[in-house]
C-alpha cells in the first residue's frame, strides 16, 4: 500500500514536470521544432536578450503585476481591518461579495469587465478606445483583492485583541497601534496574499485577454497570438529563465520560513 | 467609534467590489437582453441558446470526468505528502505549486508537441518499433490537458485537509480492531470530504470554462462552451450572444458550487488552499 502510493506519487510528479522539461530542452535546441532535438546551442538566449519587443512585453507584464499586487495588498489589508470589525451579518455579506471573483470562471470575469469598460467608455463617455492600461490595471486589482483579503482575514481573527488594547491604553493612537502591534501579527498573511496576487497577475491570460486594448499588451496575451503563427524558440529560453527564477524564489521562501519556525521553537524551548 | 472606523475602512473596498464585480454582471445581463444591432430589448439571444445545449453538456461531461480523474490521481499524492516529515512536506508542496506559477499556455503547447502525430510520443513509439497512435484532437487529449493543468488545484486542498487529520483518531481506530482498509474508509476518507469538495470545485470551474485547452488539444468535435463564448467576442462579433452564454455558464457554476457548499465545504478554507 505504502509502496504503491510512493510509486504513484513519483509518476504523477513526472507527469506534472514532463511538459516543462520538453520546453526547457527545446530552449537549447539548434532547430526550430519542439519535437526534434538537432543539437545543443545557447543562441536562443542571446536572441532573447536582443529582442527589444519581447523584453518590452515582459516588462509590461511585470509593471502590471507589481503595480496591481502592491495596490491590492495595501487596499486589501486596509479593507480587512474594517471588515474584521464589522457586525457578523455585514461581514458575511462582504465575504460573499469577495468570493464572487473567486468562484466565477475567469472567462466570465473577463467578459463582464470588458463589457463594463466598453459600455461606460463608448456609450457614456464617447471614447473610441475604451480598453487601456488603466482598465487592465483595474481588472487585475479586482481579481487580486480576494487573495489578499482571504489571506489577511484569518490572521486578523487569530490576533490577540488585548495586545492592541494595551497599546491603546499606553497612549497609542489607532494608527500607531496598527503599525506597532497588529501589522507584525498579520504580516505572514499580508506577504502570502501579496505573493499569490503577484503570481496570479503575472500569469493571468484569460481575464487580460478580454480586457486588454491594443496599446498595452502583456506577455501571455502575446504568446496566445503567437500560437497562430509558428512559435519562436526564444520564448522557450524565456520560459526556462522564468522557471529558474520562480524555483529560486520558492526555495528561498521555504528555507526562510523553516529557519524562522526553528528560531521560534528554540526561543520557546529556552523559556 | 469602532463601528465608524470599521465602516470607514471597509466602505471603499465594498464600493470597489460592487463597481467591478456586481455591476459588470448586471452589464452582462443587459447585453444578453438587448439586440446587437438596435440595442432594443429582445429575447432572441436567449432563444438562440437552444443551439448550444449540446456544447454545454459536453463541457460539463468533460470537466466532470477530469475532476474525477484528478481526484483519483491526486488523493494518493496528497496522502503521501501529508505523511512525510515537515521539511519534505514543504518541498513537495512547493513542487506541486510550481507548475501553477508557470505559463499554462506554453505548458499546453508542450503537450501539443508531445501528442502530435509526428510528436515526441509517436517518435518514441516508432523508434521502439511500435505502431504510431493518433492522440491529438481527440476527447482524450482535451481531458488529459484539463487533468494536467488542474491537478495541482486538487492536490493542494486535499493535502491541507488530510494533514489536519488527528493521528490519534487513526490510532484509536486501529486499537479498536480496524484493518488499514477500514481505517481508510471509516476515518480518513470521511474526514477528507471538505478537501474533496473544494478540490473538485477548483478543478471543475476552470475546466468547464476553458477555451485554450480545447482549441489546442481538441478537434472540431470537442468544442466547449468557453470556445463558443471566446468566438462571439473575438471573432464572431456578437457580444450579445456571448453575454447570454456567459450568463448561462455563470449560473451553472453558481449552482454547482452551491451544491458543493451544501455538502459541507468549509467557508474560508474552501476557496483558498
Amino acid at each position: 500500500m505504502k509502496r504503491t502510493n510512493r510509486i504513484l506519487t513519483v509518476l504523477i510528479f513526472i507527469f506534472l514536470y514532463i511538459p516543462m522539461a520538453v520546453l526547457i530542452v527545446a530552449s537549447f535546441n539548434t532547430g526550430k521544432d519542439i519535437t526534434h532535438f538537432d543539437g545543443f546551442t545557447l543562441k536562443q538566449y542571446a536572441r532573447l536578450f536582443q529582442d527589444r519587443a519581447l523584453l518590452k512585453l515582459l516588462g509590461n507584464s511585470l509593471i502590471i503585476s507589481v503595480l496591481a499586487s502592491f495596490l491590492a495588498t495595501v487596499f486589501g489589508t486596509v479593507a480587512s481591518l474594517g471588515l474584521h470589525n464589522l457586525s457578523p451579518k455585514m461581514r458575511s455579506a462582504a465575504m460573499t461579495l469577495t468570493n464572487i471573483p473567486m468562484t466565477n470562471p475567469d472567462i466570465v470575469t473577463g467578459v463582464s469587465l470588458s463589457l463594463l469598460f466598453v459600455f461606460v467608455g463608448s456609450k457614456l463617455l464617447g471614447q473610441r478606445n475604451s480598453l487601456t492600461f488603466w482598465t487592465l490595471l483595474i481588472a487585475h486589482i479586482t481579481f487580486n483583492l480576494p487573495y489578499v483579503i482571504l489571506n489577511v482575514m484569518p490572521k486578523l481573527a487569530q490576533t490577540d485583541r488585548s495586545l492592541t488594547d494595551a497599546a491603546l491604553d499606553l497612549g497609542c493612537t489607532h494608527t500607531q497601534a496598527f503599525f506597532k502591534v497588529t501589522i507584525h501579527e498579520i504580516l505572514p498573511g499580508i506577504v502570502s496574499g501579496a505573493i499569490m496576487a503577484f503570481t496570479m497577475s503575472l500569469d493571468d491570460f484569460v481575464i487580460s485577454y478580454f480586457v486588454t486594448g491594443l496599446d498595452f499588451i502583456t506577455l501571455p496575451v502575446e504568446i496566445y497570438s503567437y500560437t497562430k503563427k509558428p512559435l519562436q524558440p526564444k520564448i522557450y529560453a524565456m520560459f526556462t529563465l522564468l522557471f529558474l527564477l520562480i524555483m529560486v524564489l520558492m526555495v528561498s521562501m521555504n528555507l526562510l520560513q523553516l529557519w524562522s519556525d526553528r528560531k521560534r521553537t528554540t526561543a520557546r524551548a529556552k523559556k | 467609534m469602532k463601528k465608524n472606523n470599521a465602516l470607514l475602512l471597509s466602505t471603499p473596498y465594498l464600493l470597489w467590489m460592487v463597481a467591478f464585480t456586481l455591476i459588470p454582471l448586471g452589464v452582462v445581463a443587459y447585453y444578453a437582453l438587448t439586440d446587437p444591432a438596435t440595442g432594443a430589448f429582445t429575447l432572441n439571444n436567449l432563444k438562440s441558446l437552444n443551439l448550444y445545449w449540446g456544447v454545454l453538456w459536453q463541457s460539463i461531461l468533460y470537466s466532470l470526468v477530469s475532476s474525477l480523474v484528478c481526484l483519483v490521481l491526486g488523493y494518493p499524492v496528497a496522502y503521501y505528502i501529508a505523511h512525510r516529515g515537515r521539511v519534505a512536506q514543504k518541498m513537495l508542496y512547493m513542487l506541486v505549486m510550481l507548475p501553477m506559477c508557470m505559463s499554462f499556455l506554453l505548458r499546453t503547447l508542450a503537450w501539443v508537441g508531445l501528442l502530435q502525430d509526428t510528436g515526441i510520443i509517436n517518435n518514441l513509439l516508432a523508434a521502439l518499433g511500435l505502431p504510431r497512435l493518433h492522440l491529438i484532437r481527440t476527447p482524450g487529449a482535451v481531458i488529459l490537458g484539463m487533468v494536467y493543468n488542474y491537478l495541482p488545484y486538487m492536490i493542494l486542498p486535499l493535502y491541507a485537509t488530510i494533514v489536519k487529520i488527528d493521528p490519534r483518531l487513526i490510532q484509536a481506530a486501529e486499537d479498536l480492531g480496524c484493518n488499514s482498509l477500514q481505517v481508510f474508509s471509516k476515518v480518513v476518507l470521511p474526514l477528507s470530504v471538505p478537501g474533496i469538495l473544494s478540490g473538485t470545485t477548483m478543478v471543475f470551474v476552470p475546466a468547464v470554462s476553458t477555451f485554450y485547452i480545447s482549441q489546442k488539444l481538441g478537434g472540431t468535435d470537442t468544442v466547449l462552451i468557453g470556445d463558443v463564448i471566446e468566438r462571439q467576442f473575438k471573432q464572431g462579433n456578437n457580444p450579445n450572444l456571448g453575454a447570454a452564454l456567459s450568463l448561462v455558464l455563470m449560473i451553472l457554476v453558481f449552482v454547482c458550487t452551491g451544491i458543493m457548499n451544501r455538502f459541507g465545504a468549509d467557508e474560508e478554507g474552501g476557496v483558498i488552499a
